[in-house]
């Protein structure tokens, strides 16, 4: 069984992911911020791969992207740092990133080469659903590779069950329509919104993303989804100095531990 | 049409809708609705009515008299310089400010690179009372300082785009973050034949009135029914999708797009698309755009603002690859002295843009009777700065 449909068998409430983008603060901090987040007990991690016009992010992810091109981070050398990944990180991992450095690697042998170092899904932010499934879907598939689908408050309740059918891990649910590093701001349409694909009873768990920034806001987003992401929040950490030793305490910042 | 979409919005390999799910109800939105309200009479009838009174077309057609005799064919001028706001981008302008209106959207956003599509979406935008917000890459605001000026004065908000290289590209990318956080009152009026699908089609029906009337005006200047060559330049495309759609099915017109080389198609400092590019996705299509192996967008240049984009249209990638239409390259250097010869032979002071066409009049090889329309997209007065420090006038 795929890590992360084992892991949303196991664990059905306050699921914690943490995002950031490889190549950055430095080239080689990879694996390392993987393995810190793990011991710090995230349950799993989307690891960004860098696109130079990143149009669904805000100014922090956007910074950080731009910084992890320029230390020299690309697929190739992505895929080498996570040849030795499953040594040293056990819990579920999404590679992050829009289509167009998928397409020019070559959309097969992305997934090939992303199933061979232990990834156990992607998330592609401008990859429709109708070139998803008409053109890409056998290859996701045939390497038991996961495709996250993203949820925003105007997706239609008809797509929302379309999604539902295609997936087959969790739906990633946008807390508002917006880009990253916004606040989340629980207005009563989002309220209204979250209410609604709660009552829509969909097969797969949902994971709320966008403006997730502490623990009032995780909290908030826990009472309708499984669990929830950070990102930004967590990008603007490795800003700072000897972040490594500050990530048990980030986490434990969002999620108290009980 | 045969070069036209399909109903997956596909020319061929190139097209499509790459957005993420933010965008997804937008372009939804419009995907479905714009034939239908474009077909309207109602629509039909104050589109027409606005491009006859307010933007003064037809343009003319102008037969180029020193021109032919210099290059030994019939050269005409299809004046899109004359219009209202001074470009061809207001045709477009005008058609989707009525489509937004009737979607009923209350504020507008837009991207600019030279300004010439920011100042013809203000105009829209003031002519309806709509609230207008611009994205212009830093840069670009510095070298096109008097169309920032003009937008100032017609009412709209001119945001700088800092990301990236500071032009077109990034003013794209700023414009779609700001349709992602306001999707449902604002309507993007993209400027190019760009974009998601449906804008590609969109744009170029707005803009095929220019190639309707020249068709039109050519019969009644020789009394023939197509030319040989038909002319303009491209930097995603706009003009020259106007300029090609009417003629994309007479198989013998010979199209020729041209692109800006820059400082040389391999100089490193180029925007010349088709020459330098691969097949990828950039700003929601699929089509050609400069990259590197790893898929990351290649800043582009080149001297003129409106050229300086790294892809081109999906529908020139199809016309491109399946070679329906030609696609040439222009130098900073030969569009400015071309731009200088138009002033010099026909009294007409080209908008640098347009100069890349007219320069590719240099490398055609004429036969005596043949008709060449070039598309004379704009007018040069956002770029006399250039000129002028360029000639030392």
């Amino acid at each position: 069984m795929n890590r992360l449909n084992h892991l949303f068998a196991t664990k059905k409430d306050n699921l914690l992911s943490i995002y950031y983008t490889a190549g950055y603060p430095a080239l080689n901090t990879t694996v390392d911020i993987a393995e810190a987040l793990e011991k710090s007990r995230a349950d799993f991690l989307e690891v960004g791969f860098p696109y130079s016009d990143p149009v669904a992010d805000g100014p922090t992810i956007q910074n950080s992207s731009q910084q992890a091109l320029d230390n020299g981070m690309t697929l190739d050398v992505l895929f080498e740092q996570l040849k030795d990944l499953r040594k040293r990180v056990t819990i579920p991992i999404l590679l992050m990133g829009y289509v167009n450095p998928i397409l020019q690697y070559g959309v097969e042998r992305f997934c090939k080469k992303a199933a061979e170092v232990g990834v156990d899904g992607v998330i592609v932010p401008d990859l429709p659903m109708y070139e998803y499934e008409s053109m890409y879907a056998k290859y996701f598939i045939d390497n038991n590779l996961i495709n996250i689908f993203l949820v925003t408050p105007q997706t239609s309740p008809d797509r929302i069950r379309k999604i539902d059918e295609l997936s087959n891990s969790f739906i990633y649910l946008l807390s508002s329509s917006s880009i990253t590093g916004g606040s989340l701001n629980v207005s009563d349409s989002i309220e209204a919104y979250y209410t609604r694909v709660k009552a829509m009873g969909l097969k797969n768990p949902t994971i709320i993303g966008f403006g997730i920034s502490d623990n009032a806001t995780f909290t908030k987003a826990c009472q309708y989804a499984n669990g929830a992401i950070v990102g930004s929040k967590f990008v603007k950490l490795l800003e700072t100095e000897n972040y490594l030793e500050k990530i048990p305490a980030f986490i434990k910042s969002i999620r108290p531990v009980k | 049409m045969k070069y036209g979409v399909n109903e997956q919005g596909y020319y061929g390999d190139f097209g499509g809708a790459y957005v993420p799910e933010m965008l997804y109800p937008n372009v939804e939105e419009l995907r479905q609705q714009y034939l239908k309200i474009i077909e309207e009479p109602d629509f039909k009838a104050e589109f027409d009515q606005l491009l006859k009174d307010y933007v003064g077309r037809p343009s003319p057609l102008y037969y180029a008299k020193r021109y032919s005799e210099k290059y030994g064919a019939n050269i005409f001028l299809k004046r899109e310089d004359l219009n209202h706001t001074g470009s061809h981008k207001i045709n477009n302008a005008i058609g989707q400010i009525l489509v937004a209106q009737r979607l009923g959207k209350k504020r507008i956003i837009a991207e600019t690179g030279a300004g010439q599509h920011g100042v013809a979406t203000a105009t829209v935008c003031a002519l309806k009372g709509i609230e207008c917000v611009v994205y212009m890459g830093e840069i670009d605001m510095e070298r096109q300082a008097p169309n920032v000026a003009r937008m100032k004065m017609l009412g709209a908000t001119v945001v700088p785009a800092k990301s990236g290289s500071k032009t077109l590209k990034d003013a794209t990318n700023e414009a779609l973050r700001d349709w992602i956080a306001n999707p449902v009152d604002t309507h993007y009026i993209i400027g190019s034949a760009v974009g998601p699908y449906p804008y590609p089609d969109m744009v170029a029906r707005f803009q095929s009135i220019i190639s309707l009337e020249a068709k039109k005006q050519l019969f009644e200047h020789t009394g023939k029914e197509l030319p040989e060559y038909v002319m303009a330049c491209v930097g995603g495309g706009s003009n020259a999708m106007g300029m090609f759609y009417h003629f994309l099915d007479d198989e013998s017109v010979q199209l020729i797009a041209v692109e800006a080389a820059g400082k040389g198609v391999d100089s490193g400092h180029s925007a010349a698309t088709t020459f330098l590019g691969k097949e990828g996705v950039l700003h929601g299509s699929r089509t050609i755009l400069m990259q590197t192996d790893d898929g990351q967008v290649v800043e582009p240049y080149s001297i003129s603002a409106g050229l300086d984009y790294p892809g081109i249209g999906p529908q020139h990638a199809h016309l491109y690859k399946i070679k329906r239409a030609q696609y040439a390259s222009v130098t900073d250097d030969e569009a400015l002295q071309a731009g200088l010869l138009c002033c010099q032979m026909e009294g007409i002071i080209p908008a640098i843009e347009s100069a890349h066409a007219l320069a590719q009049l240099e490398k055609m090889k004429f036969k005596k009777d043949d008709n060449v329309i070039i598309c004379l997209s704009g007018r040069g007065d956002k770029d006399l700065d250039t000129y002028v420090k360029y000639f030392n006038y």
